[in-house]
């Protein structure tokens, strides 16, 4: 068995690379480019993020953006968490496979039909399209997701864990803090970081559910991008890829760091037994 | 690794240990005609048991007779669907686990994976808002009860299966509960260490003089370590007793069966009369004559169940005076070092016989081998009739 790539592997992995990256790249460049015109090269320029600094609507956007997403994936990460809970200890109560299949329909729901349903909705109580309505539906659609996550570590979750801190004396509320909840908080942090990540690059539903002085940074990117492709967007999108890949790496990184320090300390535990 | 020797001079009180013959002792723990049912499943059928105090007491039987559902309804997780369960005299119904004076050593020890090892045995403490200079010293007494002073601030994951074991039990008994309840706590070991804890366990019931009850489906662990084992099936008490007494006195076919090895012969009473009792076994071709005061009439269905170490064999034919004689073919030998376990098929029949013998020298002249035509007698008391 040859541990090496074979030309063909080679070649196949430079066109998936670069089909998925290319694009990427591209933006990055242009993004340092001086001319006024996206496609020509003017040579080496960090004046598009000057200027980005200094338009009010892109970090007005920008603002609104991370509020959005601050707000809803808090909240969707506390309903989507009671949700997995019912789902997973409340047994077999009537109703149930409903109540899951509500919880993960807007999983998936294709997002004009939730985004145009959501905004019939808000119409028809008379609720001002804004801020607030742009966080519930956020809310809404994250929340299923937050659901997912923590329901598959609460499936895998060992009972006895609480039936020993209750035999030692533990009431049941005190033992969900005590107990259950530290060791399901990777997955309810995961659900965070999820609904976060989904309510800041969602586009379509916050199309249907917004209204005026509320526009999310995706919405003031497309719209600008209509009107013709300014280099400040791309410095825009630079910036936004730079956080997310460093949020990444350092996500990976601690992972990483975790995994080896339990390992080792697994050898050690077995070796000295 | 042994925890330090049980105190020798409870060596007589053990020996007299019976609270369970006393009609005057009050027992600790009773259930009284306990049932529990899931659906349309009777998980624990009218069980009245007593359990005293200062008693090791293990309830045995294989998975899904119940056993483990019963003390889960002493520890509060389940709530009886009939009966009562007692403890010191009150009634346990409504009490919720958390306010139960007894504690649990789980099967999967159930060690809390974000605490360490001292946090995890001040667990129940800090419940009881016990003082910090008082917890911290407990502590260490457990620590150092179960030898793991060295591990006190590592995280479970971290240590081996042994060592998760002693903390669980560490946890468990750092309350000082009335009632210790054990369920499967050795079954995640091997063999060398689970027989090394059962004394160990047993030492340290006596030195805490506590009650400890003990779930498991090893019957050798029970033996070991039990005062008195109650054998479980279908949820049902089938025998409340000695280990001697289960070993050598079942009560019927499915304790003589389940406990250790045992030959069955059917059979059917031809005579019984001034303390012996004649059966015909037609599927061992022979007839047999055992010690028994039961009163039986002629013709009832009986089983003489005899274990395997208390068979005689031989090649050369049995002295006069034995009592029921067989013949038979060695068909197979399984040599275990301590014990060499014969299985003879007694002559003109499909019968087979277990027989086993101790192994005293280290050569015999002329050892039974296989094929070997040989003899086959035991003495009448060395049965057991059984009549369900």
């Amino acid at each position: 068995m040859r541990n090496g790539l074979s030309s063909i592997n080679l070649v196949a992995l430079t066109f998936g690379f670069a089909f998925l990256y290319l694009p990427i790249v591209l933006l990055v460049i242009y993004s340092f480019n001086a001319s006024q015109l996206v496609t020509v090269w003017g040579g080496f320029s960090t004046r598009w993020y000057v200027s980005l600094w200094h338009n009010e609507q892109l970090l007005e956007a920008a603002w609104v953006t991370l509020r959005v997403g601050l707000i809803s994936a808090t909240l969707a990460t506390a309903l989507g968490t009671l949700g997995a809970i019912t789902l997973v200890r409340m047994g077999r109560f009537r109703g149930r496979t409903l109540f899951s299949g509500m919880v993960y329909a807007p999983l998936v729901m294709p997002e004009v039909i939730t985004g145009l349903s959501m905004l019939l909705l808000f119409v028809a109580v008379g609720l001002d399209r804004g801020f607030f309505t742009l966080m519930l539906a956020h809310v809404t659609f994250s929340m299923c997701f937050v659901a997912v996550v923590v329901q598959s570590r609460l499936v895998s979750f060992d009972r006895s864990l609480e039936e020993a801190a209750q035999d030692l004396g533990c009431p049941p509320v005190k033992t969900f803090f005590v107990v259950t909840l530290p060791i399901i908080l990777p997955a309810i942090v995961s659900g965070w970081m999820l609904a976060f990540t989904l309510s800041i690059d969602d586009l379509v539903i916050s199309q249907f559910t917004t209204g005026p002085g509320a526009t999310t940074l995706p919405m003031r990117i497309y719209s600008s991008v209509r009107l013709g492709v300014k280099p400040e967007i791309n410095a825009v999108c630079t910036i936004l890829i730079a956080i997310v890949t460093t949020g990444v790496i350092i996500a990976s990184i601690a992972t990483k760091r975790a995994e080896n320090e339990r390992l080792r300390a697994e050898r050690a535990a077995a070796a000295g037994r | 690794m042994a925890l330090k020797p049980a105190q020798k001079a409870l060596g007589p009180i053990r020996r007299s240990f019976a609270p369970w013959l006393d009609p005057s002792a009050v027992p600790l723990i009773r259930f009284e005609n306990v049932v529990k049912r899931f659906g349309d499943f009777t998980a624990v059928d009218d069980v009245s048991l007593d359990i005293h105090e200062r008693e090791f007491f293990a309830l045995l039987g294989p998975s899904g007779c119940g056993k483990t559902t019963l003390m889960r309804m002493l520890a509060g997780f389940e709530a009886p669907t009939s009966g009562r369960i007692t403890l010191a005299g009150k009634d346990l119904a409504g009490v919720p686990p958390y306010r139960r004076p007894v504690n649990m050593m789980f099967q999967s020890y159930a060690l809390f994976p974000h605490m360490t090892v001292a946090q995890n045995i001040a667990f129940g403490l800090k419940q009881d808002g016990m003082p910090k200079p008082e917890m911290e010293a407990r502590v260490t007494e457990m620590l150092r009860l179960v030898k793991l002073e060295p591990f006190a601030s590592r995280k479970p994951h971290q240590l081996s299966g042994g060592q998760r074991q002693r903390v669980a039990l560490a946890r468990s008994l750092a309350k000082k509960p009335k009632v210790l309840l054990l369920d499967e706590p050795l079954g995640a070991l091997d063999k060398k260490l689970r027989e090394e804890t059962q004394f160990e366990l047993m030492d340290l019931q006596q030195d805490l003089g506590l009650t400890f009850l003990i779930v498991t489906h090893d019957q050798e662990e029970a033996m070991t370590v039990a005062d008195r084992i109650a054998v479980m099936n279908h949820g049902k008490l089938v025998q409340v007793a000695t280990p001697g007494e289960i070993y050598e006195q079942p009560n019927c076919r499915y304790v003589a069966d389940f406990i250790g090895d045992i030959n069955l012969f059917e059979g059917t009473v031809t005579s019984a009369q001034g303390g012996l009792v004649r059966l015909k076994s037609p599927e061992a071709g022979a007839e047999f004559v055992t010690a028994s005061e039961a009163a039986l009439q002629p013709g009832a269905e009986v089983a003489l169940a005899v274990r395997p170490e208390k068979m005689r064999v031989s090649l050369e034919p049995p002295p006069a005076e034995a009592t029921n004689p067989l013949r038979g073919e060695v068909w197979d030998i399984a040599y275990l070092g301590d014990w060499t376990v014969l299985l003879i098929k007694v002559e003109g029949t499909e019968k087979i016989v277990r027989v086993s013998r101790a192994n005293v020298t280290r050569s015999e002249a002329r050892p039974i081998g296989w094929d070997d035509k040989v003899f086959l007698w035991f003495a009448p008391d060395a049965g057991v009739l059984l009549k369900s």
